[in-house]
């Protein structure tokens, strides 16, 4: 190839399917005669279940079948906690279907399937309840109270898990600082709110044994052995499928739902396929949230503005149960020094039990929340010393020649170190600053001023560990009638463009066109070793376990095309879907090197005649196949990070506030950002663009509610307000590229990137724009109109 | 777990009152007997199999659903199929080529990259196509072509490439 396809802008080979409306979601699936299950759910926050009759339901023309806890058999039991950890004592996760108590509202109690889904929903409204409520305390600082009622009896204080962490020694540090910064911040409860809801469908084919889910996950694998454990089938007999999936953001990677469970269930039951898709009211009260988290953070610094120690101690809310362990609270307690060098670290939570829907990861797990933070600290450190927002930062980032800096005692979401490795922070900033221009901007400003109107620039960093173990594979075959080259991993897309980076990655390899390589992923039948899509790990871990595997074949192609073409290895070069000869002609195309590779008797097609052209493959004596080799071109290698790699990056925006109506307009807003060597850089920038409207989202107007009973308040489109095109800004991305020294090909995550510093950008922005109205501070988000009210309500500037 | 034995006996129809429909669904006149209360997303979906619509909030927000419905854009999530009894309902799969080419819209997606799940983007590009037919001119400046698409969510995006689209493919539509 003359042009490398890694690191090019090179158009996504699975847009002109999704285009056409020819995308395959789960609802999409043909399925002969399928019923449709639907869910009765908890209308109480806390209740105890007193009786339950589900006479009429079952007695509805057109229902199949009605389940409750009793009637469902091995699933009735607390379903698996995904990752233990001894922070948690006894740790609770749900029953596929509540028994004797509910612990959130929306918690499934039945399961009622029938013909079609508005007659299984008819049903599950004929379903009695009887239940009685309990006294709930719904918000983290009134659940940890003493007194406060309990989600669990089992757990006093609600405490789900309580974990210290310590690098450095700052009990030593500490009575070293010159400054004392404390601030509190809190960030709300979110949703990922997805496109797509959850949706899972499964048939059993009674002659070959064979369960079938197509299931909108981001795990497919792990749900396979799951399902293969908990039903006690060969893991051979159960194939999970996750076709076209409609955003997941986290949410997808939680197992199991209930429906996961229960649809496969009733599909081996009942003898025909069943199917699940959830509305979006479901998804509000369903399936699960993250965010909610209240920091209070001390930075020790000296009178220059560095900080020597840093003290946290958080609460975070992991909702009624915790079935993801205390992954979203060790990422966030792990990334809290941010940037900055800060060598003393003592960090603190507790995972508090809440009557509300379970917390399992949402893009950003955690950092968004201790971005906040620290950066909302940082600011406010550049305040109390009278130093510029933009010095401050200067003066404690890592510096480029003291990576990797490593925090010493703490361990990362993945149990590993937490080391970053790499980067040019210093630059970053002064690359936003380039944008920015804060002394042109304090000019502007003080104008804009003494016009009336408020400007303010905000500014925030971001550090992220990505491409989080414990390995992934991937496997490489080319195929003998085409040419064209079959990929596989064990991941999952929900949209990120996997099927067009991983096969620019073989593409170079291999000498072939972008478009012939073809990535086949989310089915266990296509590759069964493997975790799943998270925490920004695709490019990383897959990513270079597929490079491994493509240096392997191409070492194949060689091998066999120097044969064929009676060279030498030294002179082969692949381009163009051939092996060439160097500084000739000669050529033998790769279908016909596949074929040549593969001992055959027979001759199906053009590329077996023309491999007959050529010298043989292999030079051996004996029998077709040599000891040892296997035909045709095709390997399988794996990649398992020693640790993870920190992508990073720095937003700045100018905002403007209209005290009067409380409505922010964003005028600007930077990226930097760095994620090392990048695949391509359009759908680096198309990652990077989504996340921030995510962050947006999260900065400004999306909070779940609920009221003091813990009945959610806006559990639809309307009332929670994800962004549309008009409340989110052009965003101006600009690439830094480190390359990563952890992996082959240099790369680290951007998943999640984008969202992660927004709130903390907003935030600053707008209380520098209000300060000369003394508003005071904006340690909270989402931070909505009222909230801008309610702090120029008390200012004195009016 | 133990399987049990397959039912036998499993009904196959709800007690629902079915009436008759005639709708033109693609310039392709169908008629299906329904229940009264299927949505037409439903009935594209799941009667005609035109899957491409999709479903994304039920109530009528996020604009996933949407189709033309006599040449304008509609929530085909709000919309019952005896409703739309009588008209022309255009869905995302009337507008590639028959060999699978692009339409304008679509292939300017393509190039600015501005899909990432493809979820929302069928409604999105419905809506799109609604506007460029109808009479109104549209207002090609950043705010206009975000006003236009301020009923249709999407996640992935951060709508900005979708910006761009939709002037590119202002710009390769003919006029009118």
């Amino acid at each position: 190839m003359s042009t490398r396809a890694f690191g090019s802008r090179i158009r996504r080979t699975i847009d002109p399917a999704l285009l056409r409306g020819e995308g395959a979601f789960v609802d999409d699936i043909p399925l002969a005669n399928p019923l449709h299950a639907a869910f009765v759910r908890s209308p109480y926050a806390r209740a105890r279940i007193l009786s339950i009759d589900v006479a009429a339901a079952r007695a509805h023309p057109g229902v199949v079948a009605v389940y409750t806890g009793e009637d469902i058999g091995v699933l009735d039991r607390e379903m698996p906690l995904l990752i233990p950890h001894s922070s948690m004592r006894d740790a609770r996760t749900q029953r596929p279907l509540a028994k004797g108590d509910v612990y959130y509202v929306g918690q499934t109690i039945v399961m009622v399937v029938a013909v079609d889904r508005y007659t299984a929903e008819d049903a599950a409204a004929l379903v009695e309840v009887e239940y009685e409520p309990r006294p709930v305390a719904v918000d983290i600082e009134e659940a940890v109270k003493p007194g406060a009622p309990l989600v669990h009896d089992t757990h006093p204080g609600n405490v789900a898990a309580y974990f210290v962490q310590v690098s450095g020694k700052p009990d030593e540090a500490i009575p070293e600082a010159e400054h004392v910064t404390k601030i509190k911040v809190r960030v709300e409860r979110s949703t990922a709110a997805p496109m797509e809801c959850r949706a899972v469908a499964a048939q059993f084919d009674p002659v070959t044994g064979e369960l079938t889910v197509w299931d909108g996950t981001q795990a497919p694998i792990s749900v396979r052995g799951g399902l293969a454990s908990i039903f006690n089938l060969d893991e051979d007999k159960v194939r999970v499928i996750a076709p076209n999936v409609g955003g997941g953001f986290g949410q997808k990677v939680l197992l199991f739902y209930p429906d996961e469970l229960l649809v496969p269930m009733a599909a081996m039951q009942l003898g025909r396929p069943v199917k699940y898709i959830e509305d979006r009211r479901e998804n509000f009260i369903g399936s699960s949230q993250e965010r909610a988290q209240v920091h209070a953070i001390e930075l020790y610094a000296k009178k220059t503005g560095e900080v020597i120690a840093l003290r946290d101690s958080f609460l975070h809310d992991t909702g009624a149960f915790i079935p993801y362990g205390i992954a979203v609270a060790q990422v966030a307690s792990t990334s809290i020094a941010g940037p900055y060098r800060i060598p003393n670290i003592w960090v603190e939570f507790t995972a508090v039990y809440t009557p509300t829907v379970p917390v399992t990861p949402y893009r950003g797990c955690g950092r968004p929340q201790s971005c906040f933070a620290i950066e909302r600290a940082m600011d406010q450190l550049a305040e109390e010393l009278g130093l510029d927002r933009f010095e401050v930062r200067r003066r404690n980032l890592i510096a480029e020649d003291q990576f990797p800096w490593t925090r010493e005692g703490l361990l990362f979401a993945d149990g590993l170190r937490v080391s970053l490795d790499s980067g040019q922070y210093q630059k970053a900033l002064d690359m936003v600053s380039e944008k920015l221009a804060p002394k042109d901007f304090a000019a502007e400003q003080a104008k804009a001023r003494a016009a009336g109107r408020y400007l303010g620039l905000g500014l925030a960093f971001y550090v992220e560990g990505t491409g989080l173990g414990p390995y992934e594979g991937g496997h490489i075959k080319v195929h003998p009638i085409t040419g064209k080259v079959y990929v596989n991993t064990g991941l999952t897309t929900q949209g990120q463009g996997h099927e067009t980076v991983f096969a620019q990655i073989v593409a170079d390899q291999l000498g072939v066109a972008v478009e012939d390589v073809i990535l086949v992923e989310g089915d266990t039948r296509a590759f069964d070793w493997g975790v799943a899509t998270f925490a920004s790990r695709a490019a990383t871990v897959s990513g270079n376990a597929i490079h491994k595997a493509a240096l392997l074949v191409r070492k194949q192609i060689i091998h066999a095309a120097a044969n064929m073409l009676e060279a030498s290895e030294d002179d082969i070069e692949l381009r163009d879907g051939a092996a060439w000869i160097r500084g000739t002609d000669r050529r033998a195309p790769l279908a016909a090197i596949a074929t040549a590779t593969n001992p055959l008797r027979y001759a199906f097609n053009e590329a077996a005649k023309a491999a007959t052209q050529f010298a043989p493959a292999s030079r051996h004596d004996g029998p077709p196949l040599d000891e040892g080799q296997h035909p045709g071109l095709e390997a399988t290698d794996y990649y398992s990070p020693a640790c993870a790699t920190w992508a990073y990056g720095v937003h700045g925006a100018i905002v403007e506030v209209d005290p009067d109506l409380c409505d922010v307009k964003i005028r600007k807003y930077v990226c930097i950002h760095d994620c090392g060597n990048m695949i391509n850089p359009t759908l680096v920038e198309g990652q990077v663009m989504g996340g921030i409207a995510q962050g947006l989202g999260g900065a400004m107007y999306e909070r779940i509610e609920y009221d003091r009973e813990g009945n959610p308040q806006n559990a639809n489109f309307v009332d929670f307000l994800v962004p549309y095109a008009t409340e989110v800004p052009n965003v101006e991305v600009l690439h830094l590229e480190t390359p990563s020294p952890l992996n082959p090909l240099g790369v680290k995550g951007v998943g999640e990137a984008g969202c992660i510093a927004v709130g903390a950008v907003i935030a600053s922005g707008i209380e520098d724009a209000l300060a000369p109205l003394g508003a005071g501070k904006f340690r909270q988000t989402p931070i909505t109109p009222s909230m801008i009210h309610a702090a120029l309500e008390g200012a004195d500037g009016r | 777990m133990p399987r049990a034995r397959p039912r036998l006996s499993v009904p196959s129809v709800s007690s629902d009152p079915r009436a008759r429909v005639s709708i033109t669904v693609n310039g392709e006149q169908v008629e299906r007997e329904v229940s009264v209360r299927l949505l037409l997303s439903d009935f594209l979906r799941h009667e005609l199999r035109l899957t491409g619509t999709h479903v994304g909030c039920e109530h009528g927000v996020c604009g996933a659903c949407t189709v033309l419905i006599d040449g304008k854009a509609g929530r085909s999530c709000l919309t019952f199929a005896v409703q739309a009894s009588g008209h022309e309902v255009r869905t995302i799969e009337s507008l590639a080529g028959e060999d699978g080419s692009l339409h304008p819209i679509q292939e300017a997606f393509r190039e600015c990259h501005a899909l990432q799940c493809g979820y929302c983007t069928p409604g999105m590009i419905m809506n799109i196509l609604g506007l460029f037919e109808s009479e109104e001119k549209l207002d090609l400046s950043d705010e206009g072509i975000r006003l236009a698409l301020s009923g249709n969510l999407c996640r992935c995006t951060g709508y900005q490439n979708i910006v761009a689209a939709v002037r590119k493919a202002a710009e390769a539509m003919p006029a009118g």
